[in-house]
């Protein structure tokens, strides 16, 4: 029976180290913190790819909210840019949870990975 | 405005199928097609994510797979983060927010490279696992 509180504070420890993690990374560069989130549940807490995804996805509404409202003191919030980008997102995520149950792991990231290479030359090329 | 539209699409389809929150995309987009400077992009993405985020949690809710205990408790221990971040970014100039932005994209692109040609290898290891988790239990 002491196994139990012992694990599940060690649990809590890894969630806190993450949490933190993924909010510094929010905050610092404008994303939900996934990148960080989802890796670390699968490595630390032995999740699966699903449980990891949508798990990352529900705690982000936290991060982003917490974060947008700081960003919002500071100005640097343009809402109706945000509405902009946000309607086509909310039917990318219906299309996007759609696909996840249909195809492979393996072609999303490497398309991912080239997405992100184009835009990390274009922001440094700027 | 077609090209914000664009990203945004693509932005929110990432976030369903790999659990982030489309800012990797939603952050160069609003720089490159919509002219907005690095603070007013990143903070400008971070209002985006939060309807795709909560649409996203419902749909995946609905397929069982949110962990709602430690999703909140991942979210609560973020908050201190969160607002860290937000401060630091504020203190440092545009230019060098872009570049470390940059540089944040190719790491991240290089783990999807990474996770996507080890798959096979992860494939086998998890099959591994799941033969001593069968012979435990």
């Amino acid at each position: 029976m002491q196994v139990v509180p012992e694990a599940s504070l060690h649990r809590s420890l890894r969630l806190a180290a993450i949490g933190t993690l993924a909010g510094l990374f929010s905050g610092l560069f404008g994303v939900g913190g996934g990148a960080v989130i989802v890796p670390l549940l699968v490595l630390w807490l032995g999740y699966g790819e699903h449980a990891a995804t949508a798990t990352s996805l529900a705690a982000i509404i936290f991060i982003a909210g917490f974060a947008a409202l700081t960003q919002g003191l500071y100005g640097n919030v343009h809402v109706l840019d945000a509405v902009l980008i946000a309607v086509p997102a909310v039917a990318g995520v219906l299309i996007g949870t759609w696909l996840q149950q249909r195809i492979p792991g393996r072609t999303v990231s490497l398309l991912f990975a080239g997405v992100l290479v184009l835009s990390a030359v274009e922001l440094i090329l700027r | 405005m077609t090209g914000a539209v664009a990203i945004g699409l693509a932005g929110g389809i990432i976030a369903g199928l790999l659990g982030v929150g489309g800012g990797v995309l939603f952050v160069p987009g609003l720089v490159i097609f919509l002219g907005l400077d690095q603070h007013q992009a990143e903070a400008t993405s971070l209002l985006a994510i939060i309807p795709v985020a909560i649409v996203g949690t419902y749909v995946q809710d609905r397929y069982g797979n949110v962990r709602r205990g430690d999703a909140l408790l991942l979210g609560l221990l973020s908050l201190a983060g969160a607002a860290g971040g937000v401060v630091l970014a504020n203190a440092l100039p545009g230019t060098v927010l872009r570049d470390a932005f940059a540089g944040l994209l190719l790491i991240v692109a290089g783990q999807f490279v990474r996770r996507a040609l080890g798959s096979r290898e992860g494939a086998a290891a998890s099959a591994v696992a799941d033969s001593h988790h069968s012979e435990k239990v």
